[in-house]
């Protein structure tokens, strides 16, 4: 770890005031990923500027029927909050699929859209990686690839976004809101994240010093029929290998609304809103099922050792939907 | 009798000190002026060090110095020195000898700063110059490269052949032959390697080390740094699991001793636990088996191989193939066992070394023979049970193995299995039900043990031993007690210390049978000597008998046949004016016996999984671990060892993986996100059974130690489980979702 | 092969690495005494526990996140040490495994630890306990399987899972009645 001044910061204005006039500096909030990558010197920042004190942590009811989810409220504290339970278990189940209660105690909403891939080789600086060290090279297309994307990828990078909570916001078409130098922008969700291309050291299409503040999710009819379908190497406390949110709301066994996104395949949360709205009002069954998954993974390629994961990833997505449609 | 607690069921003496953070493990113990070391780790496999540049580093204040192999001399200069207790063949490894790099993750310098902070801090601000020559990291693909194993480690015998396998195999009627796959494993117990060297006034070392043998270590520094054993004193009351990677010193020792006797400061090293995949592990192995039989299931030939990695400097053995010629009745086995040198670390034994990984390719195949038989897994061993030991060809000092099939299948109602795979089913689930049998040596060692029983009663028994998690504490408080029956709060046993009597290392479940002798025999003498006493303490109830007719109990001493005639040991002392009895004993195996017998502990496992049919993730939702290992000392702790073996057999079937990119000749995934050991939810229904196994030749305490047989069998019943699940064998560990449903190997 | 020292070695470009950042005033409330510490923001609040005030009782396992040793409970909720810098937790109430006991009586999580022989080595065993009173704290677990999935950020090498959940749910059950 390197060294770093800190500052408190103690609202939103602080933050970005801070962010402004310093360089090479990183946010903090639970700090769950960025402590991680600071000790094994992948993140070198020289300020840290501390959100966790600004009250950016209520769960509150939007206008529209929807719910804003403060940026610094706790995953724990997000995943049991009963209007979440109620209204998105979805996203309940997606965040308690994640890491372990004591991560999920710290780490909060913002921060989870910042975490970073655990790709081995970006982990590891006695490896060439692009996303750590663009131009370097990447190790992991001609490596071992248990853990890295099959869609998406590029030639410079196949890593993953690890995140199981963001699998769920981006079936959930959420919102994210952001304070930055120039202003508040509000970002769909599906465009938060970007996919690695040539620059794959960015993993999101934020500027610098922009402090994301809430999440919002708009209203829909989604908290019947649900799963977070997660398959890893291990049954608890492990990232996913492969992982499925779906949500479908039904007129008998016709489907009215259907989302599928797709974690651990890809740089970003996998969704294709196409093959969804292929959907909307045929029956759901397993056969229309497998046609989602086909075209889910169309344009997917494998590196070796994580091939599997196509074949796999086809099946999870029959298997939560199947799942879900029996659900009451 | 009050103070009989040998075979109860006893609470950790040490329980309160570990659930309170009490307990002080090698890290937290401080000292003033106590300064931090950091190690860098090598970034390549293989070449040599062009140039380190410390100047950055060692320019900011607080930086005390940066050891390397440029300024690091002096030391000893012969392998011999190097050689600790468990040494194999070959030269051992020596921390910042030259600029040559042996292995990625190579300690090729050490930060001592002020403070941990500043030390990492420098660390990562070093720059070092490789010259890169190409590496060797690949088994599967430099077996053609492969050699006998050599003699040269404590307890290694090479493998014999015996009758002709390859023509048995020839002509039987029915045969498998199959090959099977083990990535290297790491021990990683849950404490980190750390030393704390404490500089003491008049510059002697006190040193607080991770290990599993206190005396190995004190060895070890004192030839390499040239000190007397009067000046190291190595210490390691509590050890936060070892598993066999404390049984060699660890190179933060060399290099705490090295700082702290360069800098005339007290010194602490820890590694990191990324750091902890940069020594022993458990070798990758690549393992071939063929068997064949008569249709009735009588065993015609089994031919085992092994191909095992070791490091380019040390040759690692194990006992791998000779299970196979011990476990089963065959007139035609073919054992051979080769070694491969990597760009690797020298692999170190780790729990049940050679057994866990050999048995799972015994095991796996004989559960292949048994369905091309078409008969039932059980039958076909006992079909095969072996009365004698067939390789050394002796006679087992006990075998109660019969009764752990008999009594596991019980308990696991293996009669109500179907032999036929995919027979069983629970939603999307298939369950599959598969066992295996499991051996281990029980071994003993010279051990020395002291007591001292004092006027209040009070007795404090010690020994240079360690409790790794095993229990040792406890078990030899508990022997000690009902010897010279005492309550057990006033026994005090001490160990990981090198004031105290030379035991042998911790580890090979020779710890009970070896330590226990020595603390039984002490304390045995102990009281006869208060015996002797009693008999002349005036109007003695004793004076005429023998100590064969009284009773020691609760602290008093008693007249079998006249009860009522007591004296208690508190007496006994005050009235012959003793202060304390100090005694020492040092107890060894019986030679006649170990040229007679064989002794082994043994042990069925049966294991019930769940199989997601379409992906692949399998649950072990049931295990009976039946045992046959002589006397339980503490039924307890004894069962916890075993809960712990098969957590174990479950992680290694299905998780563990230290995996190497062959690029880099690296191990990619080396820190406890990525290299997977089971957590909680892993674990469901576990039923340990101890089966009644009398032993009077083995030692007079009959017992056989527990530390490795409870892991033996899992990964093997595990795999035989997903293959009656699936109809699908997996050869490679670990089983993984993707190798279950057959998309990759 | 690469020659790959530049990543290996930091990526300051001047010949002078910045000095350590000058330590800052951080006050923590640990298991219910005031302590003030003098220390850089780069002190995580489990080197802050055991290093600067001797706290050892809170195990360091990983460091990293991944194996639940440095478990203490802050404000009463369980989290990682580790993961955490000292100064961040600046006035809040932090409560390690020293602080769980009064004197020589046990709290009844520790008691049960010992009763059901939930531990081996006893490394993990503080992060453990404290990891228990934080899910009963949460009131999340309603089953044993529950309890499995919710204790699974705590790693047992020495495998006591099965008697760390029957101490849980003695306690729980305790707790209840």
């Amino acid at each position: 770890m390197n060294t770093f001044s800190y500052t408190r910061a103690n609202d939103v204005a602080d933050a970005v005031q801070n962010g402004s006039v310093k360089t090479n500096f990183k946010f903090i909030a639970g700090g769950t990923n960025l402590l991680d990558l600071m000790k094994e010197n992948v993140e070198r920042p020289d300020h840290l500027i501390d959100l966790s004190r600004i009250t950016l942590k209520e769960i509150e009811d939007t206008a529209d029927g929807g719910l804003r989810l403060g940026a610094l409220a706790t995953n724990a504290n997000t995943a049991y909050n009963q209007k979440v339970e109620e209204r998105y278990p979805l996203l309940s189940k997606a965040i308690l699929a994640g890491a372990s209660p004591q991560l999920r105690n710290m780490a909060t909403n913002g921060g989870n859209l910042f975490q970073r891939t655990r790709c081995y080789y970006f982990y590891d600086l006695a490896t060439p990686c692009n996303k750590r060290e663009p131009g370097s090279g990447c190790s992991a297309i001609n490596g071992y690839n248990r853990i890295h994307a099959i869609l998406g990828t590029s030639e410079h990078c196949i890593a993953t976004h690890p995140s199981d909570m963001c699998v769920a916001l981006a079936a959930l078409d959420a919102k994210v809101n952001v304070t930055g130098i120039h202003g508040e922008k509000v970002i769909d969700f599906a465009d938060f994240h970007r996919l690695p291309g040539d620059q794959p050291q960015f993993d999101n299409i934020l500027e610098p010093g922009d402090v994301v503040t809430s999440l919002d999710l708009p209203k829909n009819n989604l908290s019947k029929h649900v799963t977070y379908l997660k398959l890893r190497d291990r049954q608890s406390y492990a990232f996913a290998i492969v992982s499925v949110a779906a949500a479908l709301e039904l007129d008998g066994d016709v489907i009215k609304d259907i989302r599928v996104a797709l974690g651990g395949v890809a740089h970003k949360p996998w969704r294709i809103k196409s093959a969804e709205i292929a959907l909307i009002g045929k029956a759901a069954t397993v056969e229309n099922f497998k046609v989602l998954a086909e075209n889910l993974l169309a344009d997917a390629k494998g590196f070796g050792s994580n091939t599997f994961k196509i074949e796999l990833a086809k099946r999870a997505i029959v298997r939560a939907l199947t799942e879900v449609a029996k659900a009451i | 009798m009050k103070t009989d607690y040998i075979g109860k069921p006893t609470s950790r003496v040490d329980g309160a000190l570990k659930v309170t953070g009490t307990a002080k493990y090698a890290a937290e113990f401080s000292a003033d002026g106590l300064t931090y070391g950091y190690v860098v780790s090598s970034t390549i496999a293989q070449g040599t060090i062009k140039k380190i540049d410390l100047e950055e580093a060692l320019n900011l204040k607080g930086v005390l110095q940066i050891f390397t192999h440029e300024n690091v001399s002096g030391l000893a200069w012969f392998d011999r020195s190097y050689k600790d207790e468990d040494a194999v063949a070959g030269s051992p490894f020596r921390p910042l000898y030259d600029k040559k790099i042996r292995y990625s993750m190579q300690p090729i310098a050490l930060v001592v700063a002020e403070t941990f902070e500043l030390a990492r801090y420098a660390a990562s601000i070093i720059k070092v110059e490789y010259t890169t020559e190409s590496h060797i990291s690949d088994l599967k693909e430099n077996i053609p490269n492969s050699f006998k194993a050599p003699k040269g480690k404590v307890g290694f015998k090479p493998p014999v052949s015996r009758g002709d396998a390859k023509e048995a195999f020839e002509n039987a009627p029915v045969k498998i032959a199959s090959e099977y796959i083990h990535s290297a494993e790491h021990h990683n117990p849950m404490e980190i390697y750390a030393t704390t060297v404490v500089m003491e006034p008049d510059g002697k070392l006190t040193v607080y080390d991770k290990t599993q043998g206190v005396s190995n270590c004190q060895a070890y520094i004192s030839k390499i740094f040239g000190l007397s054993a009067k000046e190291v004193r190595v210490m390691s009351p509590f050890m936060g699991g070892g598993f066999g990677s404390g049984l060699r010193p660890q190179y933060q020792l060399f290099l705490a001793v090295l700082a702290s006797l360069e800098l005339k400061r007290s010194v602490k090293v820890s590694l990191t636990r990324q750091q902890m995949f940069s020594f022993g592990h458990r070798p990758a192995s690549v393992q071939q088996m063929a068997l064949s039989a008569s249709p009735d299931g009588t065993l015609q030939s089994i031919a085992h191989t092994a191909y095992g990695e070791t490091s380019m400097f040390e040759d690692y053995t194990e006992v791998v193939v000779n299970w196979s010629g011990l476990v089963y009745q065959c007139e035609n086995v073919e054992q051979k066992y080769d070694l491969v040198k990597l760009n690797t670390y020298t692999p170190l034994d780790m729990r049940a070394p050679g057994a866990a990984s050999g048995f799972h390719a015994i095991e796996s195949a004989m559960d292949e023979l048994a369905y091309a038989l078409k008969m039932d897994p059980l039958a076909l061993r006992l079909k095969n049970y072996a009365e004698r030991d067939q390789n050394d060809k002796k006679p087992f000092s006990s075998k109660a193995l019969r009764a752990c099939y008999a009594e596991g299948a019980a308990k696991f109602g293996w009669d109500k299995r179907s032999i036929e795979p995919r027979s069983m089913r629970e939603g999307n689930n298939l369950i599959g039900w598969g066992m295996a049998t499991g051996s281990w040596d029980a071994m003993q060692m010279k051990a020395t043990a002291n007591a001292v029983l004092t006027a209040d009663g009070k007795l404090t028994v010690g020994s240079g031993t360690s409790d790794i998690g095993t229990g040792t504490y406890t078990i030899m408080t508990q022997i000690a007690a009902e010897t010279l029956g005492l309550p057990i709060e006033n026994v005090t046993f001490k160990l990981g210390d090198t004031l105290l009597p030379e035991a042998p290392l911790e580890g090979g479940s020779w710890t009970a049978t070896s330590v226990g002798s020595a603390v039984q025999s002490v304390c045995t003498t102990i009281k006869e000597q208060v015996f002797k006493l009693a008999k002349k303490v005036k109007n003695s109830p004793f004076a005429n008998a023998d100590l064969k007719e009284v009773n020691f109990d609760n602290g008093e001493i008693s007249l079998k046949l006249n009860p009522s005639k007591t004296l208690s040991i508190t007496d006994v002392m005050k009235q012959s004016g003793k202060v304390s009895i100090e005694e020492e004993a040092t107890t060894m195996p019986n030679p006649i016996h170990m040229l007679e017998y064989s002794f082994n502990s043994h042990s069925a496992v049966f294991v019930e999984v769940k199989v997601d049919e379409d992906l692949g993730t399998v649950v072990v939702s049931r295990v009976v671990s039946a045992i046959a290992a002589g006397k339980i000392l503490n039924p307890k702790t004894a069962r916890s060892q075993i809960l712990g073996a098969v957590v174990w057999g479950i992680s290694m079937a299905l998780e563990e993986d230290s995996v190497v990119d062959n690029n880099f000749g690296r191990f990619i995934n080396h820190n406890l996100s990525e290299y997977h050991v089971a957590v909680n939810k892993d674990i469901n229904d576990i039923e340990v059974i101890f089966v009644e196994e009398k032993d009077d030749v083995i030692n007079p305490l009959g017992i056989k130690g527990l530390g490795e047989i409870g892991l033996v069998g899992v990964a093997g019943a595990v795999a035989n489980a997903v293959f009656h699940a699936t109809g699908h064998r997996v050869y490679n560990l670990p089983i993984t979702m993707d190798k279950v449903l057959g998309l990759s190997e | 092969m690469l020659d790959f020292f530049k990543q290996a070695s930091g990526s300051h470009e001047t010949t002078l690495a910045p000095p350590p950042a000058e330590p800052a005033e951080v006050r923590l409330n640990i298991n219910g005494q005031q302590h003030t510490l003098q220390i850089a923001p780069w002190v995580s609040l489990l080197d802050a526990l055991r290093e600067y005030i001797g706290f050892t009782g809170t195990k360091k396992g990983c460091d990293h996140g991944q194996c639940g040793a440095c478990t203490v409970l802050v404000d009463g909720v369980r989290i990682n040490s580790c993961m955490t810098l000292a100064i961040m937790r600046d006035g809040q109430e932090i409560t390690t495994i020293e602080g769980l006991s009064h004197g020589k009586e046990l709290h009844p999580m520790q008691k049960a630890f010992i009763d059901h022989d939930a531990f081996q080595c006893g490394y993990c065993t503080p992060g453990q306990i404290c990891s228990a009173v934080g899910l009963i704290n949460e009131g999340k677990a309603n089953n044993l399987e529950d309890i499995k999935e919710l204790m699974s950020g705590n790693i047992c090498r020495c495998g006591a899972y099965t008697n760390i959940n029957a101490a849980i749910i003695q306690v729980k059950g305790e707790v209840q009645s």
